[in-house]
């Protein structure tokens, strides 16, 4: 019993003292660019999940909201309110809890979307490295043709044919998880290629050998054994993308095809205030887009760190 | 000789026409849906589609009865007209306009896919008398009969028949292949349909065998590109790209008057902009309430009429521009009553308790259908009616779609499929009559009354009134008849009217254009600089 207690006790210190002595927390602790973007993009994680908690209104509950405090500018200027420090949009919603509650949504698509694609790219990457041959040609040519399309026009067709196929209510529940799919399918590309060809360098080593010797089955050579070591990179694409897909679903919502105004993420925050840019009404706009490009340039510099801390050769 | 001269005349017109081409480039915040003039009765897509087709009538810019395929017409006795046609008319594809396509025309707008059977009802019979001349019969007394053909346009017979398509488009199938009118025209009026890509661009020409050479437009290209964004709308006409744009936001008012080169129009529209609620069906099709209906209750009606602030509306999303009104029509309108055209109270405490005495103390849900590219603000509005009616507990789940769609779900020939609706209207008569028929009558399958009634809002006494106001010509006595009507509508809540919306044009100086108070572009009325 005490030696199972201690046997766990040695493995958390162990867990400690190699993180505390590993080369990725060194290098973190020692670039200013990778603290300040993560704390900035905790912040925004934790504003974001807790944003029932903290925003100031709900700008969900219509009952609350009132028209009449419609288009106040923000609270520092003239004929703003304390009330609603960032102002009030056309319906007289707090931009600041708007904000909030659509990071939220945002935040949700990339997530979702990044692990459905890590999901796809990483399961057919190791079929396709391992398998070769015909099974390989076939997958990485149906990557070619995916990659001679933009991203944002894979999203778009996919978004329009669900549209097509789903009626309207229907279409509003589920938007965000059209958009999870939308994006999702046009961002697993570089993780299947990414993963093929380490692969292709692991299968030919000792481990994999002895095991395919000893009669493991693929499924456990593949998952069990192969997988973890070519997670890394993966890592690294996942966390880039989760920016990239932070601003797909941005750039849809923009274009009127992404989550609907009346659960709206930032891109469809941003689009509503567009109406008011001539009017002067400025700050419905430029705040969530300003929130969005900060959330995105952290999450950026974030995995920009995290390629270079992990690649050999910078090291 | 004459050959010979007209010959010249025309290479003559046509080098001066190829010296001057002017293109008039437009935008508007949605597309028409189908080029088919009886497919739908909108007054967006019959005014767009009179540059290409024509009626018997017409309105002049200043909305005054003018002659155009009838050249004059004579109420014989109550009910019987004698209308003399235009002759040297000719289709754009050379056919000749001739008695038959009015005759056919008329036939077609009772078809069933028709949005114009209100139309065709006002006539009972069309009789031939020579190719130019026909007796029409009514089948009551109208002594506005030529008004309710100026938005009717008439169809070469021959062509329709040729090309199967005999019978209108209805809105719910507009989009499809299957019909050729939805697609092609062939019109007597003065511009051409060259190339249409729906919701994308449309490009028009002028028709060299247009019968009235004297034109007082010097247009000789359109071009129409539908944006959906009010912002972008906005900024192609500030950029130059576009000659006009409308509506123009109206927030964006003071952005275009402090700008060099474009100018804002504005001026108080005929329309009125309404709600309506269904009121035939046993169980709403989108609602929280099952097994009964809660729009049937007056008082529920009546605490939704008091909970929302109209006034705010117009301050905050209208910015002030609107006229909120408790009437179907506007002060333009013959007919209007200054009295009853008071909104509802906004008296939300009353609205509470009116919906607690129905045995909704805590409200319930209600799916809202809302057109977002048809009225100035369309879906802020209807936002707004949503905020308003959550205070009193009514959960509105707002279904905000283009126009296409919405006219295609919520018109009688998809059986009126909504609970919960925007609409405006425009009497095309300019008359109260016409808001009541087509409104406020029992909706008839077969008379052709109540089309535009969506939620099937039904008083006898009401009807019996319509039918007298139809058949009084003493003035007095006809006013007396439509305050009733209308005091009995306004009791009953059938209708939320919301307000009349400002006319919003966005013009260069480039362009001279004069504006219709029913918010009709008409090409004729344009002059390049």
């Amino acid at each position: 019993m005490s030696e199972v207690e201690g046997a766990t006790e040695g493995s958390m210190i162990g867990w400690r003292a190699r993180l505390a002595e590993s080369d990725l927390l060194y290098s973190f602790l020692h670039s200013p660019t990778a603290i300040i973007s993560a704390v900035v993009t905790l912040v925004a994680l934790s504003a974001a999940v807790f944003a029932p908690l903290i925003a100031p209104h709900n700008p969900f509950d219509l009952a609350s909201i009132d028209l009449m405090d419609s288009l106040l500018p923000p609270a520092w200027l003239e004929g703003g309110s304390d009330a609603f420090l960032l102002g009030t949009d056309d319906q007289g919603r707090d931009v600041l809890s708007t904000i909030l509650y659509g990071a939220r949504i945002s935040l949700l698509v990339g997530f979702l979307s990044v692990i459905f694609a890590t999901v796809i790219g990483v399961v057919i990457g190791l079929i396709a490295g391992y398998a070769g041959g015909v099974t390989d040609a076939i997958l990485m040519r149906i990557a070619d043709v995916q990659l001679s399309f933009p991203a944002i026009l894979i999203a778009l067709l996919v978004d329009g044919v669900l549209r097509g196929l789903l009626s309207r209510d229907n279409y509003d529940q589920i938007a965000v998880y059209v958009l999870v799919l939308a994006i999702g399918l046009s961002f697993w590309v570089q993780y299947a290629r990414t993963v093929r060809s380490l692969v292709m360098i692991e299968r030919t080593k000792e481990y994999v050998q002895a095991g395919q010797v000893i009669g493991l089955s693929t499924g456990t050579i593949l998952f069990r054994h192969i997988m973890p070591n070519v997670l890394g990179p993966v890592l690294v694409i996942a966390t880039i993308q989760l920016a990239l897909a932070i601003i797909t679903e941005a750039t849809l919502s923009f274009l009127g095809v992404g989550v609907p105004p009346t659960s709206p993420s930032l891109g469809t925050l941003i689009r509503v205030g567009n109406d008011y840019l001539f009017s002067g009404e400025w700050w419905i706009t430029i705040f969530p887009g300003a929130a969005l490009v900060i959330l995105v340039l952290a999450i950026n510099l974030l995995g920009d760190w995290l390629r270079d801390a992990l690649n050999p050769k910078l090291r | 000789m004459k050959r010979w001269f007209t010959t010249g005349a025309l290479a003559l017109t046509m080098m001066a026409g190829q010296a001057q081409a002017e293109t008039f480039s437009w935008a508007y915040q949605g597309d028409v849906q189908s080029l088919d003039p009886h497919g739908l009765n909108e007054t967006f897509t019959l005014g767009f589609l009179g540059n290409v087709y024509e009626g018997l009538t017409t309105y002049d810019a200043k909305l005054e009865l003018q002659p155009l395929l009838a050249t004059e017409w004579e109420n014989t006795d109550p009910t019987h007209w004698r209308f003399k046609l235009r002759e040297n008319v000719t289709f754009h594809n050379g056919n000749p306009f001739t008695a038959d396509d009015v005759i056919f025309s008329w036939n077609r707008g009772k078809t069933p896919g028709s949005d114009m059977k209100g139309y065709s009802a006002k006539i009972s019979d069309i009789k031939k008398v020579d190719d130019h001349t026909i007796e029409v019969t009514t089948p009551t007394p109208n002594a506005i009969l030529p008004r309710d053909l100026t938005l009717f346009y008439i169809m070469d017979k021959e062509w329709s028949e040729e090309n199967k398509a005999g019978e209108a488009t209805s809105p719910k199938d507009a989009n499809g292949a299957s019909s050729f009118a939805a697609s092609h025209e062939n019109g007597t009026g003065p511009f051409i349909v060259v190339s249409r890509q729906p919701d994308v661009k449309t490009t028009f020409k002028l028709y060299d065998g247009y019968w009235n050479k004297e034109l007082k437009s010097n247009v000789t290209d359109v071009v129409f590109t539908p944006i959906s964004e009010d912002a972008t709308r906005t900024a192609a006409l500030l950029s130059g790209n576009l000659d006009m744009v409308y509506p123009v936001p109206i927030q964006d008012w003071p952005r275009l008057e402090g700008a060099q080169g474009v100018k804002v129009l504005n001026a108080p529209d005929v329309r009125t902009v309404f709600l309506g609620m269904d009121q035939f069906r046993d169980e709403l099709l989108y609602s929280s309430v099952k097994g009964k209906n809660p729009l049937k209750d007056k008082r529920v009606r009546e605490a939704m009429a008091h909970a929302i602030d109209l006034g705010a509306i117009n301050q905050k999303v209208m910015r002030g521009a609107a006229n909120p009104t408790g009437l179907l029509i506007g002060p333009q309108v013959n007919g209007y009553n200054e009295e009853l055209g008071k909104p509802y109270d906004y008296d939300a405490d009353a609205a509470k308790k009116l919906l607690a005495d129905a045995g909704y103390p805590d409200g319930f849900e209600l799916g809202m259908d809302c057109p977002n590219n048809r009225y100035v603000n369309d879906e802020l509005i209807c936002r707004a009616v949503a905020t308003y009616l959550a205070r009193i507990g009514i959960k509105i789940e707002l279904n905000a779609q283009p126009k296409s769609t919405y006219f295609a779900k919520v018109s009688p020939q998809s059986g009126n499929d909504t609970s919960f609706y925007m609409l405006g209207w425009t009497p095309t008569t300019v008359d109260a009559d016409n808001a009541l028929f087509n409104l406020v009558h029992s909706f008839g399958k077969e008379s052709g009354a109540g089309q535009f009634n969506y939620g099937h809002y039904s008083n006898p006494e009401i009807d019996g009134l319509i039918t007298q106001i139809q058949n009084e010509t003493d003035q007095a006595k006809r006013q007396d008849l439509i305050n009733q009507a209308f005091k009995l509508l306004k009791d009953d809540v059938g209708y939320l009217p919301v307000h009349q919306q400002p006319l919003s044009w966005g013009v260069r100086d480039t362009v001279e254009v004069q504006q219709r108070a029913d918010d009709v572009l008409d090409f004729r009325n344009v002059m390049m600089k």
